[in-house]
């Protein structure tokens, strides 16, 4: 928590000075995302096949919701159960101008042989009638109004989660529901809008969801291996952008004062403070992070279903902070990177099966078991997460003397003065 | 001198135990009062609904020049307008360094964009520094509020509570747990606040007191007792009876 | 030769036993029998029907046997004199006959000459009918229940007059109540009175049974008829506007062509069909096919195409609206004479009143048993949020862990009532020691840490469910409940609840009386209710609030377990039934309030009805309650942080 707390009040100094693991951590995403680059199948020597690539795009943007989570949660205290449904509303919304637009050509190509040329109209049923033929439908429901532009749809990655976010906050925070009673409540509106959305007449296809996503309208010629890489790419930059935007949110006071509302909100209120707005702030902040992290991922994934908005993903999403290290950026993201990549190595069967005696533990089976244990673990016996061994590390390098003197007579250095 | 906060007529109950009984009070502009009482006199209370925390069942409460209703009024916007608040326990936020804490307490915008777009100017380090100096933290701007000393983290409340610039100060037992060296520093610093802003004490302490020379108001069962200097008070025969004699 | 000879023999034997063969030729029934003699042997369904009434309505004593004989195809006829007979094969070409008159015996006679009579199935079943009113009055309370069965089943306007005469003599008061009941149905349907059928009608008025309906409802038939003017007369049940709910406008549309009073209109599809066969050299009706890419130009085109006669002229839209305009449609009464008709508007009126308050309290009693399993789920929760401040997560789980404890116990005891009284106790005892282990293990060790509780307790969730997955399988596991709790217990068509929901409903009654026995009544209940209010002062009494919040874990969990229990019988056991109804029971507690009781049986009721309120409006749709249920709660704590029943002051503080 040190490279971020501690503000130096004397002189400005450009954030990513201020804050060296901001640097590093840039430094480290460009690199990565360099090599992998290098190595993909696409464009590099073929070292990663395409599938990795999108597993590995996919984590940058777990990385990035977790960063969302970091910052309502770690920081604000806020632990909402919510976020990967502003992650599933950013998927959906990008999802369905996909959908929409990868359907228009097909209906159109298929119409430009028939006997008369089609009417927008014709067109406009041959799309609707292919979309939601499946759940028995046949016109557009209403919240399609906007499937045809892209830019409308990419306005509402922010706008759907960011409205969500703003109701539902206001709500909750103006009745000051607080600690574990909010995040039931969070929890509640997640499993609320799931359950909205496995019901057929919800103008989503039901639990079929949005599928095809993987397929970009109009690049049908450009391979899997390069979109992938494309996909990557956009995953790390917008991975790098929106660190550098919540390191930036964290290190002033905005970032003092939200820190203050999570250790004692009461304070903070005497203090003057409006909390409620505070906390709506960063609730919606994040959940528009959150959304733009999910329509970036679903691309990438190929399909979006109600499945994923269920209040289990967002609670996998607490696990991953939680095990990373609340409270510091770079753990919500080595915490989702290490979670999410171990999960698919474990449940990808790729893990050896362990044999103890005549135990025989097939960790297809077994790795959910490990997971919610190690999580119990984690939470009795290092709260600080995998982000505490960077403490540890520091303190091993230079033992934390409270500003003391670090030596004998008034003139002694001070410890901030050697750090410097 | 005019006044600057008046309560009147007010009550109020938690599950039918009135903790607040008819309660009338005003302090002037500028002026330093002390409040004592028993356990249970409503000090707390009254602090509560003073700063928005608890809503009385009737009464009034009114504030400024205006003469303001700070009953239809939340905690944060009361504190906006000037009227701050140290409570009993000293709640610093411990997880910060003492030049946060002060520079979180400045009185600047508080609405959520303008803190989102804030930065420190210079005059403003100044104003934590020299805030710092004036109790007496200095040295420790740039430790975590957590490592303070209880005396030290009453201290840095103080200066928290100096640097919103409020009109009116409402301290809760700010000598409790402190040595004696400290309770003079606290006195000195509460005296040099009520100069400038109106400050009142809630205190168990005597001598504490005493040592603040200011008018004093006995609370007892939610309404005042006696008002008047403490050797005036103390010689109440009520006071002695419910408060003083053992 | 042989052939020769028996016939000579039969012959003879017929001439010996000429005396005996003497048939009363005269006997009334005979008459009867041979006034319609040409279409009973004709034996054929459509003409048959006066012969079988007039047997039926002669009310001569023979009446019901030759119908019975004649069903069973033991009625023959002589060929030469046309006389019918009943018979018995004796052999291949032997026949005993017997006189219908009277049912003796006239002797043993070759089939020569004879003819049996073979009614098909259609004519057995009008006969059968036709028995009714003989079965109506037979001695045999069974057989007259019977014709009643049959009665009920394909009613007939024959049977109201044999109902009406077998009535009064009914000595069974039930048969004779279900009689004069049927009776009155009948009279509805087919009495040709109208003040009789007002009058039975009008009887019914607030019977919500399902047969009333079915007997008025044809009644009350309408038919749409359509004319320029309003039409005046009786029969007219109302008017019609054009684009109601009644009458869509496509659909008085579609009246008005089926009149043959307008043109029709083509959809679309249509008249692109109709363009598409008249395209010639890539135009058609003086547009390219390039042109045709919007509505407007193909609808040019095809009126273009119209004027030169090639299809048939459509209505514009504009013509549509003037034939809509010009015309009234109205509903006709087709069903009964307009006053029968009225007067069953008014009763179905009536009984709809009744059944929407039979259906009200069916949804109570559905509401009540959904509280009683909310309840059940919630009250642990309840307990431990309320006492520890801690939300087990895990709480869901514990309700699975009890529904396969019960499960397992199954798979030992066979016998299921046995095994589901040790289920219940073996459940809470599993659940209970779960409740402590997690307890001294993981809970003790985040007191005052709220939100890491609820994180780990949901590690712990997503481990056993796992757990019970890798163990049990992922398919549903059955908890069969003992017989005595099959069915239901059925007040009337509308209203029923099944017993398993009923026993769920007593067991959720019996918890109550039983925790607020234990909270009031003893020490235990004594020192939690100390720990929950202030537990520093309950430590310095010298009550260990680490036992106290063990057991009141272990207590909570237990319940949990037999919560498991109670709703397996009902639901599928599956890994994740736990996840089922943690939501709705966190919903349960935060309307309710915190540690209270009263709070989360409230908080049970009012979740519980709410859900089962929003299905009705939206039946077919659960998903769709849910959500509105919980999208309210969210609303609700606007209003009510604390819940229904909040702690007030300063222990509220805490």
């Amino acid at each position: 928590m040190s490279d971020l707390t501690l503000s130096a009040p004397t002189r400005r100094r450009p954030l990513v000075l201020r804050h060296p693991s901001v640097l590093v951590f840039l430094v480290v995403l460009a690199l990565f995302t360099l090599g992998v680059t290098l190595l993909s199948e696409g464009i590099g020597l073929g070292v990663i096949s395409t599938s990795f690539i999108k597993t590995l795009g996919k984590t940058l943007c777990f990385c990035l919701v977790a960063l969302a989570m970091d910052l309502v949660w770690g920081y604000c205290g806020i632990l909402s159960l919510g976020h990967m449904a502003f992650f599933g509303l950013g998927g959906y919304a990008i999802g369905m101008w996909l959908m929409y637009e990868r359907t228009r050509r097909i209906i159109v190509d298929s119409l430009a042989t028939a006997e008369l040329p089609a009417t927008p109209q014709e067109i406009s049923d041959g799309i609707a009638s292919q979309i939601f033929g499946v759940v028995g439908a046949s016109d557009f429901p209403p919240i399609w109004a906007f499937a045809h532009s892209l830019p409308l749809q990419l306005a509402a990655v922010i706008v759907a989660p960011g409205l969500l976010a703003l109701v539902f906050g206001w709500l909750a925070f103006r009745s000051r529901v607080t600690g574990v009673y909010l995040s039931i409540l969070t929890q509640a509106m997640t499993l609320a809008l799931a359950l909205y959305l496995f019901q057929n007449d919800s103008g989503l296809r039901g639990n079929n969801g949005l599928s095809g996503l993987q397929n970009l309208p109009g690049l049908d010629l450009v391979p899997q291996s390069t979109v992938s890489l494309w996909f990557f790419w956009a995953s790390a930059l917008a991975l790098g952008a929106g660190y550098l935007f919540c390191a930036w949110l964290v290190s002033g006071k905005f970032g003092s004062v939200i820190r203050a509302i999570r250790d004692d909100e009461t304070r903070v209120r005497f203090l003057g403070y409006p909390v409620e707005g505070f906390k709506l702030v960063v609730f919606t902040l994040t959940a528009i992070l959150a959304g733009i992290a999910g329509a970036l991922y679903y691309p990438q994934a190929g399909i979006i279903n109600p499945a994923e908005v269920a209040p289990i993903a967002s609670i996998y999403l607490a696990v991953w902070v939680a095990i990373g290290g609340r409270g510091r950026l770079y753990g919500a993201v080595i915490g989702a990177a290490f979670v999410s990549l171990l999960s698919s190595w474990f449940t990808g069967g790729q893990a050896p099966d362990l044999k103890i005696g005549s135990l025989h533990i097939q960790w297809v089976d077994w790795w959910t078991v490990l997971l919610g244990l190690s999580f119990v673990a984690v939470t009795l016996f290092a709260p600080k997460g995998i982000g505490g061994l960077v403490d540890l590390a520091a303190r091993i390098k230079s033992p934390n003397r409270h500003g003391a003197d670090l030596g004998p007579g008034a003139g002694a250095l001070r410890e901030r003065e050697a750090d410097e | 001198m005019t006044t600057l906060l008046e309560v009147s007529g007010v009550s109020v109950s938690f599950d039918g135990f009135k903790a607040i009984n008819n309660l009338s009070f005003r302090i002037a502009e500028g002026e330093l009062r002390a409040v004592i009482g028993p356990n249970g006199a409503g000090k707390t209370t009254f602090m509560d609904i003073v700063t928005g925390k608890t809503r009385p069942n009737e009464g009034r409460v009114t504030y400024g020049e205006k003469s303001v209703s700070l009953l239809a009024l939340s905690e944060s916007r009361i504190a906006q307008m000037g009227i701050g608040r140290k409570f009993q326990r000293p709640t610093v936020f411990e997880d910060q360094s003492v030049a946060d804490n002060l520079m979180m307490a400045l009185k600047k915008d508080r609405n959520p964009l303008a803190v989102l777009l804030f930065r420190p100017k210079a005059a403003d380090h100044a104003r934590v520094e020299a805030l710092a100096g004036e109790i007496g933290l200095a040295d420790a701007l740039h430790r975590k509020s957590g490592e303070l000393s209880h005396g030290q983290k009453q201290w840095l409340e103080i200066g928290m509570l100096l640097a919103q610039e409020p009109r009116l100060l409402l301290v809760d037992e700010p000598a409790a747990g402190m040595t004696l060296a400290e309770r003079e520093h606290t006195t000195d610093l509460l005296k040099q606040a009520a100069k400038t802003r109106a400050v009142v004490v809630v205190e168990h302490d005597m001598d504490f007191v005493r040592r603040l020379d200011c008018k004093v108001t006995v609370l007892h069962e939610g309404s005042v007792l006696a008002e008047g200097s403490l050797d005036h008070v103390t010689q109440n025969e009520q006071v002695i009876e419910v408060y003083l004699g053992r | 030769m042989t052939k020769i000879f028996q016939r000579f023999l039969f012959c003879l034997l017929c001439l010996l036993g000429a005396p005996a063969l003497a048939q009363e030729a005269d006997a009334p029934i005979q008459q009867l029998l041979q006034h319609h003699g040409e279409i009973i042997a004709k034996s054929s369904r459509k003409t048959i029907a006066p012969a079988i009434d007039a047997l039926a309505a002669s009310g001569l004593p023979a009446a019901q046997q030759v119908l019975e004989r004649w069903q069973a195809k033991e009625m023959w006829r002589d060929e030469t004199s046309g006389l019918f007979v009943f018979a018995e094969e004796i052999d291949r070409d032997t026949l005993r006959i017997f006189d219908p008159a009277n049912g003796t015996e006239i002797g043993a006679v070759p089939d020569e000459g004879y003819k049996q009579l073979k009614p098909n199935s259609g004519i057995r079943g009008m006969i059968g009918a036709a028995l009714v009113q003989f079965q109506l009055s037979a001695p045999d309370p069974v057989t007259r229940a019977t014709a009643l069965d049959a009665i009920e089943r394909d009613p007939d306007a024959s049977h109201l007059l044999a109902l009406r005469n077998a009535v009064g003599n009914e000595s069974d008061p039930a048969l004779k109540a279900r009689k004069a009941r049927l009776e009155r149905l009948l009279t509805i349907r087919f009495d040709t009175d109208t003040a009789t059928r007002i009058e039975a009608i009008e009887s019914f008025a607030g019977d919500p049974a399902v047969d009333v309906r079915a007997t008025l409802n044809p009644l009350v038939a309408t038919r749409i008829e359509v004319a320029t003017a309003a039409p005046q007369g009786d029969d007219i049940a109302r008017i019609l506007s054009v684009g109601s709910d009644a009458l869509p406008r496509a659909a008085a549309y579609a009246l008005l062509v089926e009149d043959g009073l307008v043109a029709p209109v083509l959809s679309r599809a249509e008249k692109r069909a109709a363009l598409i066969a008249h395209l010639r050299d890539g135009a058609v009706g003086g547009y390219q096919v390039a042109q045709l890419d919007r509505e407007d130009a193909r609808d040019a085109a095809y009126a273009k195409l119209a004027e030169t006669g090639a299809v048939a002229a459509v209505a514009t839209e504009a013509e549509v609206s003037a034939a809509l305009d010009a015309h009234v449609f109205y509903e006709r009464f087709i069903g009964a004479p307009p006053i029968v008709a009225r007067a069953a508007l008014r009763a179905l009126d009536a009984i709809e009143t009744k059944v929407n308050l039979n259906r009200a309290a069916d949804l109570v009693l559905d509401a009540l048993s959904l509280a009683s399993i909310y309840f059940l789920a919630a009250i642990g929760l309840a307990i431990t949020f309320g006492v520890m401040g801690v939300i087990n997560m895990a709480h869901g789980e514990f309700i699975m862990m009890g529904a396969y404890t019960g499960y397992v116990v199954q798979q030992v005891i066979p016998n299921y009532t046995v095994s589901i009284l040790a289920a219940l106790p073996i459940a809470f005892a599993v659940t209970f020691l779960a409740g402590v282990a997690m307890e001294r293990l993981v809970i003790r060790w985040l007191r005052h840490r709220p939100l890491e509780t609820l994180l780990a307790t949901f590690g712990i969730s997503i481990a056993l469910q796992q757990i019970a997955k890798n163990i049990f399988g992922t398919q549903a596991r059955p908890l069969t409940s003992p017989a005595w709790l099959d069915g239901s217990l059925v007040l009337n068509d509308i209203v029923s609840i099944s017993y398993i929901r009923i026993a769920i409903f007593v067991l959720a009654l019996v918890f109550l009386a039983l925790f607020l026995f234990v909270m009031n009544r003893t020490r235990l209940g004594l020192e939690v209710r100390a720990v929950t209010q202030n537990p520093r002062m309950a430590a310095s009494m010298g009550i260990n609030p680490d036992r106290i919040n063990m057991l009141t874990f272990g207590l909570g969990s237990g319940i949990a377990g037999i919560a498991g229990v109670a709703i397996g019988l009902y639901a599928k056991v599956t890994s994740e039934m736990g996840q089922d109804y943690i939501v709705q029971s966190f919903m349960t507690v935060v309307v309710g309030g915190v540690g209270n009781i009263w709070g989360a049986l409230v908080g049970a009721a009012m979740v519980g009805s709410l859900q089962k309120g929003i299905e009705w409006f939206n039946p077919s749709n659960t998903l769709a309650a849910q959500t509105y249920m919980i999208l309210f709660v969210i609303l609700f704590i606007q209003f009510r942080p604390r819940g229904i029943i909040a702690l007030k002051g300063r222990a509220a503080e805490a």
